[in-house]
């Protein structure tokens, strides 16, 4: 049934005191797609993150990455290692630690405590901070603490930190919270730009970036799939608008 | 670099200081006004060696952020260790003359030596001792707690409970190991006798040396990868692991690190000031060190050497002088520096730039709050 496929959810349930937040979800995610999944407050969408990502165990179901790793049996810097990276709403860098040190700490490599004492800087590592700075725009910016960083800046080095990692597979929460129309926009180029060669997940109230994206869209209801497809198609579905006008 | 010039003022003061007062002890006449005296030499001897104990709290507390409430433990099991062969080098020459059994266990009855007391004779089984016990303890009591990701508040209460714990546990007579008197009347380690003034001289240059190689360690670790990963995971825990890593096993190597560090600093502590006992366990203890740092400035490792040495100096001065203002004096002197010098007085030097000094209190909080809402 996951044959091809990325993500594959296969009726996941998660109660918190017999309150369900996920209820039997079930989600196909393709190779090389981005899928934008919506929905009102409490409809599981960050709980649907946290399993992903390892830090929410389900009760019941299954959580296939590629071809046939389970990811309900793994943690999170397990998860993490295979290639699953997670952008929180509000950017979390580590704010003492210079721009380069942010990067230089997610690049891809080992992560045990004995490396890290005794790692030296190589010239690929050089090579890939100097390359990852340009395309986040914090070169001039690189040894300048991260707490010194305006909000913005502080954004693009978290998806800096995320490109560092080099996810197949990215999930990315509420990304355009807070952000003025300019650089919704430019988040949108940003993400577009990820997706070509990498799987993405947005979860995001905003309908007007959700439109922007213009990607197959979920709807996520009390912990399930209300509907899937277009953004035109979801709009027109009458259990849509009932959910989201009803409430 | 700023950070370069404090290492080698650390350094400098640590060791120069040293020889300087030493040479000033054994050279200079007693009479001169520049002569040190012998009290001098061993109050310096026990400075250092509370130098040493915070820099092992800075280790955890400044760039992992654990709160240790409890690290006078691991001082006082290296304490313990040390004094363990000191009782034994006193052999034949204890008030009850017998050659192996120390004083109190024959007080108390015994006949024959505990098996943890065997082979208590060896100083190098003493030095094994003095780094395995702490740094097992430390081990078995961190792999429990970080994988339980127990951590803020409630971690510093179990380590509170853990040195409380062994406070009552060696007030014990039958726990061998002297009960509420603990172990005293030691006269020589290695066969030169403890009660000669050469003899504290070049304890307190050891435990110069010692505590200046503590610190370069402790530096290199905080300077290298692993150093920073401490404090990505001190400000961000749940975003390493995120990336990847383990925030568990980073928490355990240092941990069981800075407990062999502290229990070095207590070995040396023991032979200079000729007791140990379950006082040192008291949790106060632990707490006076995290002031220390508190004081000195968190997360710089110079600072915690300052404040260890400045705020004794500042104990062994008032309580001759004022001796019931102490508590209330040391009480208002970590609230002032909470409100007024969150970066201690090293913060008052060293810029702001240079140190991977602790968040401001404002990111840290939100990280908090972030994390628990999560």
């Amino acid at each position: 049934m996951s044959d091809g496929s990325v993500l594959y959810l296969d009726g996941v349930t998660v109660s918190f005191d017999g309150f369900k937040a996920l209820n039997e979800l079930s989600l196909v995610l393709e190779p090389g797609e981005m899928r934008a999944v919506i929905g009102p407050n409490g409809a599981g969408k960050t709980t649907m993150m946290d399993v992903i990502t390892g830090k929410t165990r389900p009760d019941a179901g299954r959580v296939i990455f590629g071809d046939d790793i389970d990811l309900t049996r793994l943690d999170e810097p397990a998860i993490a290692r295979l290639g699953i990276g997670r952008k929180f709403q509000r950017p979390t860098v580590f704010e003492p630690l210079s721009v380069r040190d942010n990067l230089l700490l997610s690049l891809t490599g080992d992560r045990s405590p004995r490396f890290a004492l005794w790692a030296r800087e190589t010239a690929e590592e050089r090579r890939r901070l100097d390359g990852l700075l340009a395309t986040i725009r914090l070169s001039a910016e690189r040894d300048q603490r991260a707490a010194d960083l305006s909000h913005g800046q502080k954004q693009w080095l978290e998806i800096g930190m995320l490109l560092a990692q080099e996810p197949r597979l990215l999930l990315v929460d509420e990304p355009v919270a807070g952000m003025t129309d300019a650089e919704t926009a430019e988040t949108v180029e940003l993400l577009r730009e990820i997706n070509r060669t990498r799987s993405v997940v947005v979860v995001e109230h905003d309908m007007a970036f959700v439109r922007a994206l213009g990607v197959k869209v979920t709807v996520l209801h009390e912990g399930s799939v209300l509907a899937e497809g277009s953004i035109d198609a979801i709009q027109d579905n009458p259990r849509v608008v009932e959910v989201y006008l009803g409430r | 670099m700023p950070i370069e010039r404090t290492t080698i003022v650390t350094l400098g003061c640590v060791l120069g200081g040293a020889v300087l007062l030493a040479g000033l002890n054994l050279f200079a006449p007693a009479a001169s006004p520049l002569h040190v005296p012998d009290f001098a030499i061993s109050l310096v001897g026990k400075y250092l060696c509370y130098a040493i104990l915070a820099l092992s709290v800075d280790l955890v507390w400044g760039y992992v952020g654990i709160l240790t409430l409890g690290h006078a433990a691991f001082f006082a099991l290296g304490g313990y260790a040390m004094g363990m062969y000191l009782m034994r080098e006193i052999g034949a020459r204890g008030v009850y003359a017998n050659p192996t059994l120390p004083d109190f266990m024959i007080f108390i009855g015994w006949n024959k030596l505990p098996w943890y007391w065997y082979g208590s004779e060896h100083f190098w089984l003493a030095l094994l001792m003095v780094v395995l016990v702490p740094g097992v303890l430390a081990g078995v009591f961190g792999w429990f707690a970080f994988r339980s990701r127990v951590s803020g508040v409630y971690l510093s209460i179990i380590t509170q409970a853990l040195t409380y714990a062994l406070m009552l546990a060696f007030f014990r007579n039958d726990m061998g190991f002297g009960g509420n008197n603990g172990m005293t009347d030691f006269k020589d380690i290695l066969g030169v006798p403890l009660n000669r003034e050469s003899t504290s001289v070049g304890l307190m240059l050891i435990t110069a040396g010692v505590l200046s190689a503590a610190f370069l360690l402790a530096r290199a670790m905080t300077r290298s990868r692993f150093g920073k990963v401490l404090v990505a995971v001190r400000d961000a825990e749940s975003r390493t692991r995120f990336l990847g890593y383990r925030p568990e096993s980073y928490k355990l190597v240092v941990w069981v690190v800075s407990a062999v560090i502290a229990g070095i600093g207590g070995a040396l502590y023991v032979p200079q000031v000729g007791i140990i006992n379950p006082s040192e366990f008291a949790p106060a203890n632990s707490i006076e060190a995290v002031i220390w740092v508190a004081v000195g400035g968190r997360g710089t490792l110079s600072g915690a050497i300052l404040g260890a040495v400045l705020v004794n100096l500042g104990k062994t001065w008032l309580t001759s002088a004022l001796p019931e203002v102490w508590l209330f004096a040391m009480g208002g002197l970590f609230i002032f520096v909470t409100l007024f010098l969150p970066r201690g007085i090293i913060g008052l030097f060293v810029g702001r730039r240079s140190a991977v000094g602790p968040a401001r209190e404002s990111a840290a909080e939100e990280a908090a709050a972030r994390e628990a809402a999560e």
